[in-house]
């Protein structure tokens, strides 16, 4: 190593770090004036809200690039116009939900009562009150029954995958069938659970059981799917650190791979169960409908939400004033506020279990 | 408590692949051993072959001799999991369980497997194996608070206490302060000669003045070209293996000549 003489750099003139910027509230005055400039061809021609908010969105899109391209360069312009392309597609994607929710809330609520919760749609004259308790009933006892199948087989066909079979030839159709069952389409389930009970039991049978069958023909592979993603996220070091101690394969994967992973698999079955609560179609084939609460998962028919919800919007009845709602659409729309309650609840739940049960790291 | 392992031509396998070719030496009872050489040359592979924690990578196996007290490792009849039992493992990045206590993470050993334990036994255990790792007085006052709340270097050493605490024969350590600052480093290297009274203990390291510092032997490897199997080139007391070795490679690697 010889020692060379470093060629002397001659120091830049200035270096500036500071460059023309766009006063921090612009974007807001921006999105001010865009709504007013937009107010006037709408005031004009006699334009609706959605088309205000769309020519101010326009507006809003092309006003701030351009004034941040005088001031502040083509860099901040490109910047500008791709933030709020973002957020314009957010808006987009929220404004249908928060639409939907709020139309729920507000057409299902008044239905709402302690009668509607806990009284079912039996009733021997025409003046008495009817709910929907024997559709709550249906839809909590068949998704557990859907649950109580799916989960084990779900969460064990993972365990092999990962654990077991990896890089395997079976593991790699196992998981082929579970992509191409994750696209089957329900009324399918629905049709081979109806044929299988049919065949089993005759051409009269329907029952709770049925429909629990065809839904947790949806459910297992969003379990397996979900599961697999969690375990393979545990790290190998874990399960590598738990070998090196002398602990058979078995008691690692139940001792220390599942309650590490736990968190996830919990929200993953949490979402599956809220993902087939709101199926329609192949319970309407097997457990069919009752006005009636029925307890039996394996005797006689069942209704469940979204099967009343359907039914009632098909034969709504005759509205009591001329031009009102007819009550089947009524208690449709409360039966359908009541299921976005249950599924709420749920993601609720899921995300509460999975905080709990997440890994620790604090002090 | 320690014994001594002793290996005969032993080859590793990585499917078709052979990674590790004819090692044969012995490791003494109640010695440090180092093995040191170029990274990709057969080291970890080889100290994960002393207590079968190859094979977990599918497609792994072995040809040759590992004997531990006159019994082969890799008999048909031997069951891994009591091997791992007897040779326990420290590995290179500190690994405590996430779910676990420090407490129960030291109790791990045991508690996976189920042993039934009085609390106050357990609590002994606990606090022995906290002591043998240098650690005890870090944590005492917080043994229920997560393990992964503790800084890299002591979660090192509580994976150190989780090993000792099945009380193995041997203890094989995979670079086990590759990740840590040197204050940690000293810390752990204290701690091998410690438990060098106890047990055999095996150690990987990148560090040359590590291997000098701790080991009573210390052992050699390279590849003999790139994409040809690594081998033992020396196997030597460190002492000589550090001042006058036999191998001309093995000076070369040492003084920084090569690789």
């Amino acid at each position: 190593m010889s020692v060379t003489t470093a060629p002397v750099r001659t120091a830049p003139e200035a270096v500036s770090f500071t460059a023309a910027r766009l006063p921090r509230i612009a974007p807001a005055l921006v999105a001010v004036v865009a709504v007013a400039a937009a107010a006037l061809p709408v005031l004009l021609l006699g334009w609706g809200p959605v088309a205000w908010a769309i020519l101010s969105a326009l507006v809003f899109l092309v006003a701030l690039p351009v004034w941040a391209g005088v001031v502040e360069g083509r860099r901040g312009a490109t910047d500008r116009l791709m933030t709020g392309l973002v957020w314009t597609a957010c808006a987009i994607a929220v404004v249908p939900l928060a639409s939907l929710l709020w139309t729920v809330v507000d057409r299902g609520l008044p239905r709402i009562s302690s009668t509607f919760l806990t009284f079912s749609m039996y009733r021997t004259s025409l003046d008495q009150e009817v709910g929907i308790y024997h559709a709550l009933i249906g839809t909590l006892l068949i998704t557990i029954g859907a649950a109580v199948i799916s989960v084990p087989i779900g969460i064990m066909a993972a365990i092999y995958l990962i654990e077991y079979g990896k890089g395997s030839r079976l593991a790699g159709w196992i998981t082929f069938l579970v992509d191409v069952m994750t696209g089957i389409p329900s009324i399918v389930a629905g049709l081979f659970a109806f044929s299988v009970f049919i065949l089993l039991f005759g051409p009269s049978y329907r029952s709770g059981i049925g429909g629990s069958v065809a839904l947790s023909l949806l459910m297992i592979p969003v379990v397996v799917r979900s599961t697999e993603e969690m375990l393979r996220l545990v790290p190998a070091d874990l399960r590598e650190a738990s070998y090196a101690l002398g602990v058979p394969k078995w008691r690692t994967i139940v001792k220390v791979v599942l309650p590490t992973a736990l968190g996830g698999i919990v929200t993953g079955v949490t979402l599956a169960i809220a993902r087939v609560v709101g199926e329609t179609a192949p319970l309407l084939l097997i457990a069919g409908l009752t006005t009636r609460t029925n307890f039996n998962l394996f005797d006689g028919r069942m209704t469940t939400l979204p099967v009343l919800i359907y039914t009632q919007n098909a034969n709504p009845g005759i509205a009591e004033t001329p031009g009102g709602t007819p009550p089947g659409v009524e208690i449709a729309w409360g039966a359908a506020l009541v299921l976005i309650v249950i599924v709420m609840l749920l993601n609720l739940v899921a995300r509460v279990i999975g905080r709990i049960f997440a890994p620790k790291t604090g002090h | 408590m320690a014994k001594s392992i002793t290996v005969d031509s032993l080859d590793i396998y990585y499917g078709d692949f052979l990674a590790v070719e004819g090692v044969s030496m012995t490791i003494k009872a109640r010695s440090v051993t180092a093995f040191i050489g170029p990274s990709g040359c057969g080291k970890s592979t080889f100290l994960r072959s002393l207590n079968r924690m190859h094979e977990v990578i599918p497609g792994a196996r072995v040809e040759g001799k590992v004997m531990v007290d006159g019994q082969s490792l890799y008999d048909s009849a031997v069951d891994p999991v009591a091997v791992r039992r007897q040779i326990g493992m420290v590995f290179q990045r500190p690994n405590p369980f996430p779910t676990m206590s420090i407490y129960e993470n030291v109790l791990a050993g045991n508690r996976l497997n189920s042993k039934k334990m009085k609390k106050s036994e357990a609590d002994d255990v606990v606090e022995r194996s906290l002591k043998g790792a240098n650690l005890w007085n870090e944590v005492k006052d917080r043994l229920g608070k997560p393990g992964m709340g503790l800084s890299g270097g002591q979660q090192q050493r509580l994976c150190i206490a989780r090993a000792i605490a099945v009380e193995p024969q041997v203890l094989l350590m995979d670079e086990p302060c590759s990740a840590l600052d040197p204050i940690s480093t000293s810390a752990i290297e204290d701690l091998i000669h410690e438990l060098k009274t106890d047990y055999t203990i095996v150690i990987v390291t990148h560090n040359m003045q590590q291997a000098a510092r701790v080991s009573d032997e210390t052992g050699f490897f390279n590849l003999k070209a790139a994409g040809e199997p690594g081998h033992l080139v020396e196997f030597n007391s460190t002492q000589k293996m550090f001042a006058n070795p036999d191998n001309e490679a093995t000076e070369a690697y040492i003084s920084g000549r090569f690789g």
